[in-house]
């Protein structure tokens, strides 16, 4: 399972477990039914108390994200709620804008000014993108 | 209370008149990680020796799974694997002596655990340990007190000195402790990155006294970092009431403070300043934070 913890991020490990889990399963990394590993093995992969891991698979199947089966180990739930995801899909992104209005205010920038300068980027970025699939189908041809 | 393993009360211990430990105290449950941070000299040592029955306390009560390790040293350390600092092993002793050896005091040693961690470590069973390097000589100490599957695993400063690989061996066998078997594990470090990872409960020992003790969650949440713009340049840090420790400079700062973060918007607003960021501070700057502000006290006295 693609985890990464992070120490300088100020969540605690158990959450930045809980959030990642989600998020795999809302973008389809993890699908329904699928396998988690067990709480050993995520421990000795991420090098952490194995206690945080149950803590964070607790808080997971109590908000339905995944299921314990008995005796055969954690598996995503089936057709889990979509509206569980888009809440925590958001909030990720909000603390993302709060910490950018709250530069851009020390930077003197404003928020419309903020707003072009993301589309700009975002204009940007998809140029970049094309450009580079375009090199690739030229090497592969 | 439940599965109490470790139960040190009021613990007082002076050397030469020169006190050591300063009313102790600590609990560890079953099945739970305790890391003990602490500068050089603070207490860690002498405070984990107590566990062991190796140093008598002046005052309190030092009980292992209820009982005295004075009194009791059979009972408390055939359950209790050590890794000491130093790695006081017998020099003489080859790996596969140590083994045997410490097998002889330990009726629940395992011996294809012992086999397997020998083989994952590639250690020559037939090595003098006075002829290991460091990093071996570790890993030798590490296998002599995880094989026999200790109710209560003691590591102090496991990894000081060690490369990557050999800590890694030593975080594993702590991750299968706990996981495999609910067993319950002290260990003190330096490597306040690795306590944050595996501790669900830290305690911090200052000059022989517990200044923070508690789940490593609650203890990170009640300290917070907050990155601080303040409309005038500054040549010292301002006053906050809350704040512990500020670094930085003219007009931004970064400040490791407790209590609630209203009350720190409030005082921050107050002296023309604004709170651009915060959260949760790491152990290691609460750490460093709470070592500083001793200094502080220190050079006032």
């Amino acid at each position: 399972m693609d985890i990464t913890i992070n120490l300088t991020d100020g969540v605690a490990i158990y959450r930045q477990i809980v959030n990642q889990v989600k998020y795999l399963v809302a973008s389809g990394l993890l699908l329904p039914g699928e396998e988690l590993p067990p709480i050993r093995t995520l421990a000795l992969q991420l090098k952490v108390t194995p206690n945080t891991i149950v803590k964070a698979y607790g808080e997971l199947e109590s908000s339905g994200v995944i299921q314990k089966r008995q005796g055969s180990g954690t598996f995503v739930s089936e057709g889990r709620p979509p509206q569980v995801a888009l809440r925590e899909r958001r909030r990720v992104i909000e603390q993302r804008i709060d910490a950018l209005l709250a530069e851009a205010h020390q930077l003197n920038f404003t928020a419309d000014e903020i707003l072009r300068m993301v589309r700009e980027r975002k204009t940007e970025m998809d140029g970049a993108a094309a450009e580079s699939a375009e090199l690739k189908k030229e090497a592969n041809s | 209370m439940e599965n109490t393993v470790v139960d040190v009360n009021d613990l007082s211990r002076s050397f030469g008149g020169k006190s050591a430990l300063d009313g102790v105290s600590f609990r560890a449950t079953a099945g739970q990680v305790y890391g003990l941070v602490g500068s050089n000299g603070a207490g860690k040592t002498t405070l984990l020796k107590h566990l062991l029955g190796l140093w008598r306390a002046t005052t309190g009560s030092v009980r292992i799974f209820g009982l005295d390790p004075v009194r009791d040293p059979v009972g408390v350390l055939s359950r209790v694997g050590y890794l000491s600092e130093e790695r006081d092993l017998p020099e003489w002793m080859r790996v596969d002596e140590l083994m045997r050896y410490t097998q002889a005091y330990h009726p629940t040693w395992d011996e294809s655990y012992a086999r397997e961690l020998l083989e994952t470590f590639a250690l020559d069973p037939a090595k003098k340990i006075k002829d290991l390097s460091k990093g071996m000589r570790a890993q030798a100490g590490l296998i002599a007190a995880v094989a026999h599957r200790p109710e209560l695993l003691i590591l102090d400063e496991p990894s000081s000195g060690l490369d990557a690989v050999v800590r890694r061996d030593i975080l594993d066998a702590v991750v299968r402790a706990v996981a495999d078997d609910g067993r319950t594990v002290i260990f003190s470090s330096h490597l306040l990155d690795e306590v944050e990872r595996m501790s669900d409960h830290v305690t911090m020992i200052q000059n022989g006294r517990v200044t923070l003790s508690g789940l490593l969650d609650d203890v990170r949440r009640t300290y917070q970092r907050s990155r601080v713009h303040f409309v005038d340049h500054m040549d010292r840090p301002p006053v906050l009431e809350t704040a512990l420790a500020m670094e930085g400079g003219g007009r931004a700062w970064s400040v490791v403070h407790s209590g609630s973060l209203e009350q720190f918007h409030h005082s921050v607003a107050a002296r023309g300043g604004e709170v651009v960021e915060s959260r949760d501070a790491t152990l290691e700057e609460i750490f460093l934070a709470r070592a500083g502000r001793s200094r502080q006290q220190v050079e006032a006295a």
